[in-house]
């Protein structure tokens, strides 16, 4: 069960035991959700503006809190244009992701010769270093969407395929003998049986590939971009404007969270029944 | 005969001797049970009938016929634990054989809802089955077992792991269902009362490596009302099935 995708999804704050439902005060529960991390953040900011005021430090070197929310509102239209371009960038690597992710997950586990064919080369394919083959991948398709894509959907359709394997092979095997006897053939056992026991699996992965694909989106732009807020990071950082990237950096952190929390109540519309479970 | 083995045998890889020699034959309608102490390879025989293993030797015949390629498909079978699916209603786990055969969703679903009341499963048809007893988790698989149709039905201790008390009124449930069904059971337990109330014959099995020990007609007058288990005649039944099984269970502590 412990597997290092699932256990990259439990320090990324997702969890693997089911939920109980809260039964009395769903204001409360939420409160009790949302107020913790908030006054941590809150903490947080106070002190750093505090350091920032009273130790003396340049603000072109460090700036405080206030100071980014200034750059976040004075570079409001150019960050929200940027933000836009590097939303569809991992939402369209993201999406390629789930699919190439369960395709491989299902092709691997449908037989044994399949796993020891196909699952190695998974593996290596997590031991190329994109700073490697990045500006190699934009020599062979140019500029577009195309080089951010397929960036993107490498660092995050590992996470996906690995958890959706391990489902895939938590399925009973009395339950597929069962079904054999009632006349099911592998696709009907694949159906009824396997992917629904992998889809809590393969929604750790998804979670932990909703936090890998924003930093992925960051370095495709990087190594061959225009626009998106990768590319106004760099442009920020070379007019050591530091206060405008740390503003672009609390965009992408939004970015990131909205993608995880999308991820969550995803889970909870298809998957009830492991929130159910006692 | 509706079901018959002979000479069955089941080696495992790794050398492990499950099965050795048995041959056990079942009449149309007729409730037959196998007791053995645990471990005598009861499973690996349903599950050889069942055609989920493959017999190392032996025959095995439906209806007359002999199945070289076994029985998989062609004989229901409910293995020890329930195996009801969480992602499915119970009623959506009760219509899954006549899913698999093809059988479109209403129809199912209204042959199913006609028998929810004699499997006591009323009002929980759309509840999951984390939300059901014990014993109507039983009960959805049984349901599940007849509602797919097959005429032989192998029943692995389906009762194994209730309560004493519902144990009882499930088996006096069941056999009210077969009076009525009047299907081939081949029941495996390893409760020598349940066999003795419930079966026409039952099957005495040794230790490891598993053989047929001996047969006992169980020769109690039907329809059989639970009060029947405390007549002298099922005492005696329960003794002449007792006495090998004792002795199997001393052999296995290598006592003399």
């Amino acid at each position: 069960m412990s597997t290092t995708g699932t256990r990259l999804a439990l320090a990324l704050g997702g969890r693997l035991e089911p939920r109980p439902r809260a039964a009395i005060g769903r204001r409360r529960a939420i409160a009790a959700r949302v107020l913790p991390p908030l006054v941590a953040g809150v903490v947080l900011l106070a002190i750093w503006q505090a350091y920032v005021a009273l130790s003396g430090v340049h603000e072109g070197t460090f700036p405080s809190p206030l100071e980014v929310a200034r750059a976040l509102v004075r570079d409001r239209s150019l960050l929200l244009s940027s933000a836009w371009t590097t939303l569809s960038e991992i939402l369209l690597g993201y999406g390629v992701a789930i699919v190439v992710g369960l395709a491989l997950a299902i092709a691997v586990s449908s037989s044994r010769l399949a796993e020891r064919a196909i699952y190695p080369w998974l593996v290596v394919s997590q031991m190329i270093p994109i700073p490697a083959i990045a500006p190699v991948v934009v020599l062979w398709t140019g500029f577009d969407i195309r080089p951010k894509l397929i960036v993107i959907a490498l660092v995050t359709f590992f996470p996906i395929a690995v958890n959706t394997i391990d489902g895939l092979r938590a399925t009973d095997s009395e339950l597929v003998g069962l079904l054999r006897t009632l006349g099911a053939g592998r696709w009907e056992i694949l159906r009824i049986a396997r992917l629904p026991t992998a889809l809590p699996y393969v929604f750790s992965g998804l979670r932990v590939s909703a936090a890998f694909a924003v930093i992925a989106a960051v370095f495709a732009e990087w190594v061959g971009s225009t626009s998106g807020l990768g590319v106004l990071i760099l442009d920020y950082g070379n007019q050591a404007a530091t206060a405008d990237v740390f503003a672009a950096v609390v965009v992408l952190a939004v970015i990131g969270v909205a993608l995880f929390a999308a991820v969550g109540i995803a889970e909870r519309l298809a998957v009830p029944w492991w929130q159910a479970q006692e | 005969m509706k079901l018959a083995a002979e000479r069955l045998a089941k080696r495992f890889a790794g050398g492990v001797e499950a099965l050795a020699d048995v041959s056990i034959e079942l009449a149309e309608g007729e409730f037959v049970s196998i007791v053995g102490p645990s471990g005598c390879g009861k499973s690996t025989l349903l599950a050889l009938l069942a055609g989920l293993l493959e017999p190392s030797a032996g025959r095995i015949a439906l209806d007359g016929a002999d199945s070289p390629g076994g029985l998989l498909g062609r004989v229901g079978y409910m293995p020890q634990r329930d195996l009801l699916m969480e992602w499915r209603t119970t009623l959506a786990n009760a219509t899954l054989g006549l899913e698999l055969a093809g059988v479109a969703r209403a129809a199912a679903r209204e042959r199913a809802l006609a028998e929810v009341g004699r499997f006591g499963l009323a009002g929980f048809e759309n509840r999951r089955p984390s939300a059901l007893s014990g014993g109507m988790r039983q009960r959805a698989a049984l349901l599940r077992t007849f509602l797919a149709g097959r005429d032989v039905l192998l029943l692995d201790e389906p009762f194994g792991a209730l309560d004493a008390l519902t144990r009882e009124a499930m088996r006096e449930w069941l056999l009210g269902v077969w009076e009525s069904d009047r299907k081939t059971i081949l029941l495996v337990t390893h409760d020598v009362e349940e066999a003795v109330f419930l079966s026409d014959r039952v099957y005495v099995m040794s230790g490891r490596p598993g053989r047929i020990r001996t047969e006992v007609e169980v020769s109690l007058a039907r329809p059989r009302a639970l009060e029947l288990t405390s007549s002298p005649e099922f005492a005696q039944l329960k003794a002449r099935l007792l006495a090998p099984l004792r002795e199997e269970a001393r052999a296995a502590l290598g006592a003399p």
